[in-house]
Order: structure tokens, then sequence, then C-alpha cells
């Protein structure tokens, strides 16, 4: 059984059991989330040991030359040797400004010392003082984001009753939703929904700040009127800037999302498409742009998945 | 003699057939159920292992993989007329391309090596 080095512990794993799953159940607190791979919450460092090539799955270049590795996906298949992420990898933080967008929208701006370096669209992770955990997207230059409160939720209750000025970590910023210039005339598709939003009005706002001359259209899904967030100001840069057209897509009204998009654009062959929120939504949003024509590395992609216990 | 994967072009050829192959795949209602529910992303980076190979390319796996990787299918009916499909998907995918027939007649016999394993025969 391949042996893993935690801060002097020697712990033994089983066949096939993840890095995460041996710290956490020898009582070791590590941040984590996903357990997929998909929030990056449960990043270390490696300095001894051979490390699985699949447990780096969508980490930076520069991440991985140094080590890092996602513990959910790390099965060891020999000695290795483990520790928290460095200070290269996570920066202290304060929460500066809380603001209910809707009923059940808070967005959160925070600072930082150092810069962190993100691109609109991206997501961190956001480490409380006693070690949880959430990931949230990146909704704009300064460090802005979404979070929509879930009944019963950790982080998100815990984030709607602090108070400006406590002091947070964030870690990150990873990701490869945002705007990439380049081909300023290329069409983009926008589309997500609930809190969905904030990689896609960071992408919106990065794109219209580098002059994207092509159109740009943007499909915010929700329920009905009480789940849109944002559409004064969505609505004034759609008047502002001709190439841009807002669609807040209300299921009880328009119906769901996919069938509007479809009906909207069915031929989408050279255009580039985001989209974002939750997984379900995410993937039958990436399956529509893709059979309209949309090429698959156009198509960029964050799925929200929640926190899981195992 | 450039082999087979070097005359259809490497993997800028992978990759451009891989997304007219699998959007194919993905509406043919004879085959698309097998498909349901799976992740795109996972989907093409699988297909991309299965063009590779198909094309006479570097193959990161073997006959003991694709048994594996199917049996849940062929539990769930996977079977020859389906096979047939995919194979006459990928021949239209190249044509489309404008591969040479010979060429395509090449790839179809390597994917047709495939068969027995990926059906669990
Ligand atoms: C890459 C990435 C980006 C993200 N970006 C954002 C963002 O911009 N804004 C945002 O609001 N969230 C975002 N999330 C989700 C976020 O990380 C948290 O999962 C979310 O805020 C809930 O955390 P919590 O601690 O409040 O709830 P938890 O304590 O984690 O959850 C409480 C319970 O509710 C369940 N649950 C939580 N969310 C859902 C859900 N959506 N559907 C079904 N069950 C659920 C959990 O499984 C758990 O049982 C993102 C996630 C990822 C992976
Ligand atoms: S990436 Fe490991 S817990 Fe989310």
């Amino acid at each position: 059984m391949p042996t893993l080095h935690w801060e002097g512990q020697s712990l033994a794993v089983a066949p096939g059991q993840t890095a995460l799953d041996a710290l956490l159940g020898a009582g070791v607190s590590i941040p984590h989330s996903c357990r997929a791979g998909a929030c990056q919450s449960c990043l270390l460092q490696a300095t001894a040991g051979e490390i699985p090539p699949s447990s780096q799955q969508g980490l930076k270049p520069a991440l991985i030359a140094q080590g890092y590795l996602l513990a959910c996906l790390c099965r060891p298949e020999a000695d290795l040797h483990l520790t928290a992420p460095g200070p290269g990898a996570r920066v202290p933080a304060l929460i500066t400004k809380l603001t209910w967008l809707s009923d059940s929208v808070l967005q959160v701006h925070l600072t930082t010392s150092e810069s962190l370096d993100h691109r609109p669209g991206q997501y961190l992770t956001l480490l409380r003082d006693d070690g949880l955990a959430r990931s949230y997207s990146i909704a704009g230059q300064e460090i802005e984001l979404h979070v929509r409160r879930i009944p019963g939720g950790a982080m998100s209750n815990w984030l709607a009753d602090v108070e400006p000025g406590t002091p947070v970590t964030l870690q990150g910023p990873a990701g490869d939703c945002f705007y990439t210039p380049g081909d300023p005339h290329q069409p983009l598709l926008l589309a997500g929904a609930g809190t969905g939003l904030a990689p896609l009005y960071g992408i919106l706002r990065d794109a219209l700040r580098r002059d994207h001359q092509g159109p740009i259209w943007l499909y915010h899904g929700a329920l009905n009127e009480s789940g849109l967030y944002l559409t004064a100001e969505l609505e004034a840069l759609a008047a502002t800037y001709p190439n841009f057209q807002y669609r807040p897509t209300l299921f009880h009204r328009d119906g769901p999302l996919p069938e509007v998009l479809s009906a909207a654009h069915p031929k989408l062959a050279g255009w580039r498409g985001f989209v974002c929120g939750d997984p379900q939504i995410v993937n039958i949003l990436k399956k529509r742009l893709f059979l309209a024509g949309m090429a698959s590395r156009a198509i960029s992609a964050d799925a929200f998945l929640p926190s899981t216990l195992k | 003699m450039p082999t087979l994967y070097e005359q259809l072009g490497g993997s800028p050829a992978v990759e451009a057939a891989v997304d007219l192959f699998y959007r194919k795949v993905l509406t043919d209602p004879r085959i698309s159920d097998f498909f349901e529910g799976v992740d795109m992303d996972i989907q093409i980076s699988k297909q991309k292992a299965f063009l590779t190979m198909v094309f006479g390319g570097p193959v990161a796996y073997s006959g003991q993989d694709l048994r594996r990787g199917h049996a849940h299918l062929v539990a769930r009916g996977l079977n020859d007329s389906h096979f047939d499909a995919v194979i006459e998907h990928l021949g239209a995918s190249l044509a489309e391309l404008g591969v040479a027939p010979a060429l395509i007649g090449e790839v179809a016999a390597l994917a047709e090596t495939t068969r027995a394993d990926v059906l669990g025969k």
C-alpha cells in the first residue's frame, strides 16, 4: 500500500482511495467541496513522490510545474509527500462590500493586497478561516462575486450575515471561461441561469472594454422575474452598445432556455460560446451549441458543481 | 512511406474529424441514446482517442480497455447494427473532409478490428 506523508504523519492509502479521503479519514482538515475536480478547493502541493497525472487535470501549467494537484482526484500509486498550498497559491483578502442584487443573490466585493491576476469569468476559491471552502466566479475586473443563498448552505449563509472588513483567503484564479482577444468580429453567445450570470457578466464587460466588434448575445435564464438580477445594468449596456443583445429568458413566459436558444440561433458555426451555472443546464446548453455547429473547442463552460459529502 | 495517420493529416485532422463525427453520432436516433447524459468533454476526448487509433496513430488504449469501456453499453443492447452506424458516420465525416476513398477504406478496416472488443464478443 502506498504511504501518504503529511506534516510528519504517515498514512496508508487503500487501493483506489483518494488522498482527500485518506487525509479527511485521518482527521486532517483539508478544504474541499465538489470532490469531482471542478472547484479546485482541494489544491495541495506534492513535495516528493509520484504525482498521478490525472490529479492535475485543469490546473494551470505554472501550478503543475510546482507539483500542485487536486486531492479529490489523486489516487496515489506510490508514496507521496503532500503539503498545504504555499503563499504563491493563496492570498489574504478582505470582504469590502456586500449588496443584495435580488432576494437571493448577494454581491460580494473583495480586495487583496497583492494583485490576483485574474480574468473576468474565471473562478476562485474562497476560504473561511476555519477551512470551509467554496468556489465562485469572478464577475468583473475587480473581485466581485455573485453568491446565491442556498437554504442550509454553509458558505452562502455565512456570507449573507458577515460584516464588511471580515478577512478571508482566496485561492486561484482558475478556469478558462474568459474572453480571449484576437478575433474582434467573432459572434459571441453567452448563456446561463441563476448566478451563472456572474462569469458571463464579467466576460461581457471584458469583451466590451476590449472593443469587441462582433455581435454579443447574452441569455440569462430564470424561472420567473424574481430570478433575474442586474437587469437595469444590462439594459443600459444594451442601449449603449449596438452590438450587444440582452435576453432575459423566463421559463414561465418564454419556455426552457435551451429551446429558446435553439429557435433563435439554429446555426452557430464560427461562433464562440460561454455557458455557466448549474451542471444540468450547462450540460444541456453545451450540447445544444455544439449540435448547432459551434466547434467543441469554441465552447467554454463552467458547471457550478455543489459540495458533496461523499 | 508516410503512415496512414500522417497521410490523413495527423492530430489536426483528428481534431477536424472529431466534431463532424461526434455531431453525426449524437443526432442519429439509432445510436444517440447510448450517448445520453454523458459529459460532452469526456466524450470528445474519447472520440479523439478512437479516431487517432483508427487513423493508425499512436494508440493510448488496448482491446481490454475497449471491452471494459463498452461493457455497460453492451448490457444496454449495443450490437452490430449500432457499430455499423458508427462506421458509416466515420466514413461520411472523412468524405466531407475530402479524404480519398482508398484512405477511408483503410480507416474503416482499422475500425473493423475493434468490433469484437467493443461488442464484447
Ligand atoms: C467552478 C465553480 C464556480 C462556481 N461559481 C459560483 C458562483 O459564481 N455563484 C454561486 O452562487 N455559486 C457558485 N458555485 C457554487 C458554490 O461553489 C457553492 O457550491 C454554493 O455557493 C453553495 O455553497 P454553500 O456552502 O452555501 O452550500 P453547501 O453547504 O455546500 O450546500 C448545502 C446543501 O445544498 C446542496 N446544494 C448546494 N448547491 C446546490 C445546487 N445548486 N443544486 C442542488 N443542491 C445544492 C449541497 O449538496 C448540500 O447538500 C460555483 C461552483 C463551482 C464548482
Ligand atoms: S476539485 Fe477537489 S473538491 Fe472540488
